[in-house]
């Protein structure tokens, strides 16, 4: 009973939160004694297909038809559980990203399939029980999850852990799944990217910003400084309930969740609700004036000082570390 | 138009986290519990908003114990029109998709809203369960509804951006930020919450495939590093030299 990854690139492209996951679902394989597959929705080439196997799946099934273009949780629940059914798989790994989050529970409901949504460990075995760790509670804790049932479904929280490659052992296979017309309930009838910048969610760092930059005039050199550091810009929930900021970037309990490697915070209080969005950050820095903030006591680094003299400062410092580097 | 929308309860968001018997329960000890902010804000409010452009109903379906009438009575005051009660503790989400399931297969409804998660598991499970099990269309991470006859259109969150989608009745949805603004609840609607029925429903069979064994809490930060604001090349050599990220 193999173990089944999902993957989803990013225009034609495997990023690190497809790596982590198919070297995850490698090594669960590992512990059940069968191996990985990893079942691909996009016409992609052999070439790109088979870099999977640098992390550990044994083949990579493509299933390229039409209908799976247009991007619908039910339909793409449907197809998978076709093909688990075909594998023969009771285990099927996401990465918890918006795709995941969306077809990981149907999908669940349609394999009776007991499913950990956000996993940040390596599971252990207890005979049929699979456990595992999950962040809850917004970040301020942490449960250890049993999944009972026979079938399981895991969606890996990106930046947790670590992809770790071996030998390439992979072959590419087409996989036929039939679809019909009734399958598709939600049509796109539009997409909307921002060109060029980085992705919030998968951002390595952060820069972000609250009330404390007075208005929406003064965000140049926070933008600044994400060009310098090649970071993605983010910000409090009353900057973006006033408007000075696009929603996308507020963070926090009630916005995203992100976990960068870094993450720059200027002029944001620390409120709790800010904090469980970002406190799974590997290393935070605090710029604020007020000395009794209590951002400071999440942070691993921190300057007391206004952030309209430290930043442009700290900018010229950046710029010069890059231009050395 | 029939609108369901699923509530749940989840501790305020200024709570601090505790737990309790080595570990294994969360500490609800003076806790005090709110409406799911997603499924509050963004999910009842625009189901009421609807409602009051085109006609229909408004129902608030939650699963839990009688401890959850307060949030129910929130709701009802906010303006849903009457509530369900599940009377069982909703163990895991599959069980109170499983639970909200077989209530809307009896129950003839056009549109079922979820927040997009709760703010205690995080799971965003619930609405695409919930799909999955009717075999409805799922729309999740929905920041925008409107409705044209049996048509919905809604905008979606993707990586990097966001996506127009079309879907007829019924479906279900999961509400994110965008969908509409919160509203409070005036004395009127209070009033008239006291008042509004609430059934209470026997859950129906339903194994569990998956239980919380322990609870812990994250390493706390060792303290931080301070850096004068005179010498702030001394912070950029620390983030390269210490902290090993730039
Ligand atoms: C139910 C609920 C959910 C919430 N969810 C979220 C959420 O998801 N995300 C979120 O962010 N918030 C959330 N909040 C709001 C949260 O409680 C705080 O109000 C908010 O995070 C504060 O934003 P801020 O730090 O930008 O602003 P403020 O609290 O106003 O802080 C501004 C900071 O900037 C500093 N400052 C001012 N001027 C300067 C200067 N010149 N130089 C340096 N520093 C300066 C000040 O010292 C202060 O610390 C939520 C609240 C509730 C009730």
């Amino acid at each position: 009973m193999p173990v089944l990854v999902f993957t989803e690139s990013a225009n034609g492209t495997f990023k690190k939160s497809n790596f982590e996951a198919v070297s995850y679902g490698a090594r669960i394989a590992t512990q059940l004694n069968t191996e990985a597959y990893v079942i691909d929705f996009e016409n992609l080439s052999d070439d790109v297909l088979k870099s999977l196997g640098d992390y550990g799946a044994t083949k990579v099934y493509r299933v390229a038809n039409e209908a799976l273009k247009n991007f619908d949780a039910g339909l793409f629940a449907k197809v998978l559980n076709d093909v688990a059914k075909k594998l023969n798989a009771a285990t099927v790994i996401f990465s918890f990203n918006y795709s995941g989050k969306a077809i990981a529970p149907v999908l669940a409901a349609k394999m009776n399939a007991g499913y950990v949504a956000g996993a940040i460990d390596i599971p252990v075995m207890e005979g049929r029980t699979m456990k595992i760790r999950k962040n809850v509670f917004s970040g301020k804790a942490i449960a250890l999850y049993a999944i009972h049932s026979e079938n399981k479904i895991i969606a890996l929280t990106s930046n947790t852990v670590a992809p770790e490659k071996t030998e390439n052992k992979c072959s590419v296979e087409n996989l036929e799944i039939t679809i019909t017309a009734t399958d598709s309930k939600v049509k796109v009838k539009e997409v909307v990217k921002a060109s060029g910048k980085i992705t919030l969610s998968d951002a390595d760092i952060v820069v972000s910003a609250g009330r404390g930059l007075k208005g929406p005039e003064n965000w140049g050199m926070v933008e600044e400084m994400a060009n310098i550091l090649g970071a993605a810009t983010a910000c409090s929930r009353p900057v973006a309930d006033i408007h000075w900021r696009p929603h996308e970037e507020h963070v926090g309990q009630t916005g995203l969740t992100v976990r960068p490697n870094l993450y720059i915070a200027l002029g944001i209080s620390g409120a709790i609700q800010h904090l469980a969005g970002v406190n799974g950050s590997k290393v935070i820095v605090v710029i604020n004036k007020d000395p009794e903030a209590p951002f400071f006591k999440a942070a691993d680094y921190g300057i007391v000082g206004d952030v309209f003299e430290v930043v442009p400062k700290l900018n010229e410092a950046f710029k010069k570390f890059k231009a050395g580097a | 138009m029939k609108f369901l929308v699923c509530i749940s309860k989840a501790p305020d968001t200024t709570t601090k986290i505790a737990f309790t018997d080595n570990n294994t329960k969360f500490n609800n000890d003076k806790v005090v519990f709110i409406v799911n902010p997603y499924d509050e804000w963004y999910a009842l409010v625009r189901a009421l908003e609807l409602k009051e452009k085109l006609g229909g109903t408004v129902t608030v379906i939650n699963v839990g114990a009688a401890d959850t009438d307060a949030i129910i009575r929130k709701a009802l005051a906010i303006g849903a029109d009457d509530a369900v009660r599940i009377d069982a503790e909703p163990v895991d989400a599959m069980f109170v998709a499983k639970q909200i399931a077989e209530y809307v297969k009896e129950n003839a409804y056009d549109i079922v809203l979820c927040g997009k998660e709760t703010i205690d598991y995080n799971g965003s499970e619930v609405g695409g369960m919930i799909a999955g099990l009717l075999d409805w269309g799922f729309v999740s991470l929905a920041s925008s509804l409107e409705l044209n006859g049996n048509t919905a259109t809604l905008n979606r969150e993707i990586a990097g951006g966001h996506e127009t989608v079309e879907v007829t009745i019924p479906f279900v949805l999961s509400a994110a930020k965008g969908m509409a603004e919160a509203r409070i609840p005036n004395m009127r609607g209070i009033m008239a919450a006291r008042t509004k029925p609430v059934a209470v429903v026997a859950p129906s069979a339903s194994e569990n495939y998956t239980s919380i064994l322990s609870y812990e809490l994250p390493n706390d930060k060792t303290g931080v590093k301070l850096v004068s604001a005179d010498n702030v090349s001394e912070l950029v050599a620390l983030l390269h030299n210490e902290a090993k990220i730039i």
